[in-house]
């Protein structure tokens, strides 16, 4: 790096500090350093005085992601550019997770301010994990949630101080060798959430968490899983914001959902990480008989998002649904898509995908759908609509389906298409100007699936997709 | 498969230019390593069971043989010439007439043509590898093959009736090359059926074709394929289509045997204007697999591409359709449409569908679809209602499912063979 981008980075670093007395880094009370070894993962474990069972997963996660080989053979290129050997692995202010919003360090609000949690807050959304860094820096719950003994913890108190919840499950739905990024997050995880619903209660509202990434070339691991015991029902929110910086970051995440007999999670993603983040994340849910799991995912932010949410339909009558919608701007890649494993008979799924190519964005559907032969009445209907705005975006469509057993059903369809020139001169017509009726056609596109979130999440939604749109016609 | 390289075919006499494909063939199929299951182009394949080791070129069939394989290639009666081959020996050659002859139509066995028309040959043979995994064994072929029929039409002349070609193995462990160059120059109209055949039940085989279709400004080219090898055979065919401004091309290919049969069919669009249809019908049973890989890139805009391909499966079968669709940066109003559809007769059977797409340009139609499913039990249940037996219905609806690409070989003649082969093949086992 040249001096002067040091200096304009430093820059920026006083300017964010000085406002919140927000010193960086000496602030960060644990460094496990650039780099990941043997040392950097004993000194994670360390730091938040794990279990030697915790400590020997990570190691044998380190050693399964040393072997694998990246995925590039049929994944972006763009996966070279990340140096492993130049990244945090661990920062954290040594901060337990704080109880009362009076608790919580100034600094750290104002930035909350920014992103607009207390608002979020205000409307009585059940409780709020937002993560600063590696570690949760404010943890609430409404105390009617906790009568009901709903434990929503992060990833390192889940683990030591509800292992007979929470062990049995922990890297069970996504194994660490899975894939070379789920090793990964294996070996370094720290923050996310653990959530455990007891059987029979259902959440009317909604569970939040905001995560986002402030220290250069500092991936953030956290790890999430979330348990519904029998009949339960759980709508779990993440969304993400990052400011800019210079040099690449990564943002690694597992998570892991389990939705036992009769149960229903719905896990609803915004991702809007700043458009140098690689964002690699494996999210997979267990629907055993008649519970149903449910991915909403948005993406819109980062340099290159891979991401393929997945359900196991384990149990009889299970059901797995994923709907995503994916903004590509200049220099995004959105490699997202969908797996479904049936494994049992009269399992259904459903992925409805919707993606929009601005300038040279590129957005890829990849998806998965498996029914074994030994499965009866199994069905699986999966669409995948592309929108391209300029002459030169670009979209791919890449699924792989394999269907035997009887009676089972597959479809899939995917079109391509433009905003048509008819459309835009109508609006024109009545006033609008060209980016106005771009933006409209664009929010008539991915409409449908707004719907499926939650109110504020949609507002939030079309603000961002008229922020993408500004600039993109003309 | 060192039997079939001390084999050299006969060189003497050969261009240099064909000397220098034939070695470079060979190069890439002995530097080329064999395709592995982490290959994408050859994902779900059961590339473990991919053997062609002990093939080789056979010797020739006796002349009772040959005398009896030309009686049996009797799919298309009216036609504008014909040739067959019996594990690549030329056993039959019903030339062009003289009328089609002065207006300057060229129909000859491979040999023959690149001793008549070297440098017709130069330009266009061996000039098309694959991309979609079989470089290997494009290079086995370019560097072994000797039979096949080269059409070429000249600018302007149309031609009715179509031209027939019949390709088939004979010996035990034979290998065949064989090799369909069409080659239709501006605002010409020609057609070609090409037939796969094996002499018995139980004669193992190799085939490598490779089939090249060069589709000049306004050019239209209809091309059937009939594949019913026994099942003994594992089989190649490694197609391109090119297709310029404002052609009409038109691919229909019934594929009925083979133990495991491997179909690489590329277009590419070169030209606004171009309209090229592809269409597949494949019967699977037993442990047969058909694993068909097919790209269409559109370089040019203002083009249609529309690509069906139907596959029913019995037993223990297993069909993997692997599709691109490439909209190249730039060509803009294309038009481009993929389908496959499977019906799974049995719950052993295995579809595989990997329908992609890779869109460049914004001003584009494009869609593609799978879908896997068994016979619709109310269509069932309406029929039985009416009186028509379980079978019977079961028999209809599989018949429908066909007839869709069946009536695009526009040819009652050999629609009916179509049908008759399929009957042969699997009416018994529906039940």
């Amino acid at each position: 790096m040249s001096e002067t981008d040091t200096e304009i980075q430093d820059e920026a670093i006083n300017v964010d500090t000085e406002k919140g007395n927000f010193k960086y880094p000496e602030n960060y009370e644990f460094d496990a350093g650039v780099g990941l070894t043997e040392d950097t993962v004993k000194y994670i474990s360390n730091v938040k005085d794990e279990d030697q069972w915790i400590l020997d997963f990570r190691l044998k996660a380190l050693e399964i992601f040393q072997k694998k080989p990246m995925p590039t053979k049929w994944a972006d290129k763009d996966l070279e550019n990340i140096h492993f050997d130049e990244i945090r692995y661990y920062l954290s202010k040594g901060q337990v997770p704080a109880r009362t919003w009076d608790e919580v360090p100034d600094d750290v609000k104002e930035t909350f301010e920014r992103l607009g949690i207390p608002e979020q807050e205000r409307k009585f959304l059940a409780g709020v994990e937002a993560q600063f860094d590696s570690e949760a820096s404010y943890s609430r719950m409404k105390e009617d949630l906790e009568k009901e003994g709903v434990i929503f913890v992060g990833s390192t108190e889940g683990l030591m101080k509800y292992p007979e919840i929470f062990k049995p499950y922990f890297g069970k739905v996504i194994p660490t060798s899975d894939n070379k990024f789920s090793a990964l997050n294996s070996a370094t995880f720290s923050g996310g959430s653990f959530i455990y619903v007891p059987k029979g209660v259902k959440l009317k509202q909604p569970l939040q968490a905001y995560f986002r990434i402030n220290a250069e070339n500092f991936g953030q691991f956290e790890r999430t899983l979330i348990i519904a015991d029998e009949g339960a029902e759980i709508t779990y929110m993440e969304g993400c914001t990052a400011p800019k910086f210079e040099t690449a970051t990564l943002h690694s995440a597992v998570v892991e959902l389990v939705a036992l007999k009769g149960a229903k999670i719905q896990y609803i993603t915004v991702q809007n990480w700043s458009s140098n983040v690689f964002n690699l994340v494996t999210k997979r849910g267990m629907a055993d008989e008649g519970a149903e799991v449910k991915w909403i995912d948005c993406n819109i932010g980062s340099r290159l998002t891979m991401k393929y949410p997945g359900v196991v339909l384990k149990g009889k009558g299970a059901r797995g649904e994923v709907l995503s919608i994916a903004l590509a701007n200049d220099g995004q890649h959105q490699d997202t898509g969908a797996k479904m494993m049936h494994l049992a008979d009269n399992t259904t799924s459903n992925i409805i995908s919707k993606s929009i190519s601005i300038g040279k964005g590129r957005s890829t559907y990849r998806g998965q759908v498996h029914m074994p032969k030994h499965l009866k009445n199994c069905k699986n209907n999966t669409e995948c609509d592309a929108l391209l705005i300029n002459t030169n975006s670009r979209t791919d469509t890449y699924p792989a389906i394999t269907t035997r057993g009887e009676n089972n059903t597959v479809q899939h369809e995917a079109s391509v298409s433009k905003v048509s020139a008819e459309q835009i001169f109508y609006m024109m017509q009545r006033g609008l100007n060209e980016g106005e009726a771009m933006s409209l056609a664009v929010n008539g596109f991915v409409n449908e699936l707004m719907k499926a979130f939650p109110m504020e999440y949609s507002v939030e939604l079309k603000r961002l997709i008229d922020m993408e749109m500004e600039g993109s016609v003309g | 498969m060192t039997t079939v390289l001390e084999q050299a075919t006969n060189t003497t006499n050969q261009p240099a230019w064909l000397s220098a494909r034939r070695d470079g063939g060979k190069a890439q199929f002995e530097m080329l390593p064999a395709p592995t299951a982490r290959d994408e182009r050859w994902r779900f394949a059961s590339v473990g069971k991919l053997s062609i080791d002990g093939f080789a070129p056979a010797a020739n069939p006796t002349a009772d043989t040959l005398t009896g394989l030309v009686g049996r290639s009797n799919l298309v009666s009216d036609r504008a010439g014909q040739l067959v081959f019996a594990d690549d020996m030329q056993a039959q050659f019903e030339g062009i007439s003289e009328q089609l002859a002065a207006q300057g139509v060229i129909y000859l066995p491979v040999l023959d043509a690149i001793a008549q028309h070297p440098e017709l040959m130069e330009k266009y043979f061996l000039q098309e590898s694959t991309e979609l995994g079989s470089e290997k064994y494009f290079g086995l072929h370019a560097e072994l093959v000797k039979a096949g029929s080269i059409l070429f039409v000249p600018k302007g002349v149309e031609i009715e009736k179509p031209f027939v070609n019949y390709y088939w193995t004979s010996g035990e462990k034979a290998a065949v090359f064989p090799h369909t160059l069409i080659i239709a120059e501006a605002n010409s109209n020609a057609s070609v059926v090409d037939i796969f055949f094996s002499e018995t039940a139980t004669n193992q085989a190799l085939n490598v074709s490779v089939s090249n279709i060069h589709a000049a400004n306004g050019a239209k080219v209809f091309r059937k394929v009939v594949q019913d090898w026994n099942e003994k055979t594992v089989s190649f065919q490694l197609d391109t289509t090119i297709a310029e401004r404002d052609t009409l091309v038109k691919n229909v290919a019934v594929n009925i045997g083979a133990e495991r049969a491997r179909f690489e069919n590329q277009t590419r669009i070169e030209g606004p204007g171009a309209d090229v249809k592809m269409y597949s019908l494949t019967v699977a049973e037993e442990t047969q697999e058909f694993d068909q890989r097919t790209f269409q890139t559109h370089n040019a805009g203002n083009a249609v591409s529309d690509l069906l391909y139907k596959n029913a499966l019995l037993d223990n079968a297993r069909t993997i359709f692997s599709g691109l669709i490439k909209v190249a940066e730039g060509a803009q109003q294309t038009d481009a449409y993929q389908t496959n559809r499977n019906l799974l007769l049995d719950p052993t059977a295995e579809a595989n569908a990997l329908p992609g797409l890779e869109i460049l340009a914004n001003d584009v139609k494009c869609s593609h679809g799978a879908t896997t499913g068994n016979v619709d039990s109310e269509e069932l249940f309406y029929m039985m209602q009416r009186g028509i037996a379980k079978r019977d219905a079961m028999k209809l609806m599989v018949f429908g499912f066909f007839e869709e690409v069946i009536e695009k070989v526009d040819s009652d003649e050999l629609a009916d063979n179509l049908r008759e082969l399929i009957r042969n093949k699997f009416e018994s086992k529906i039940h």
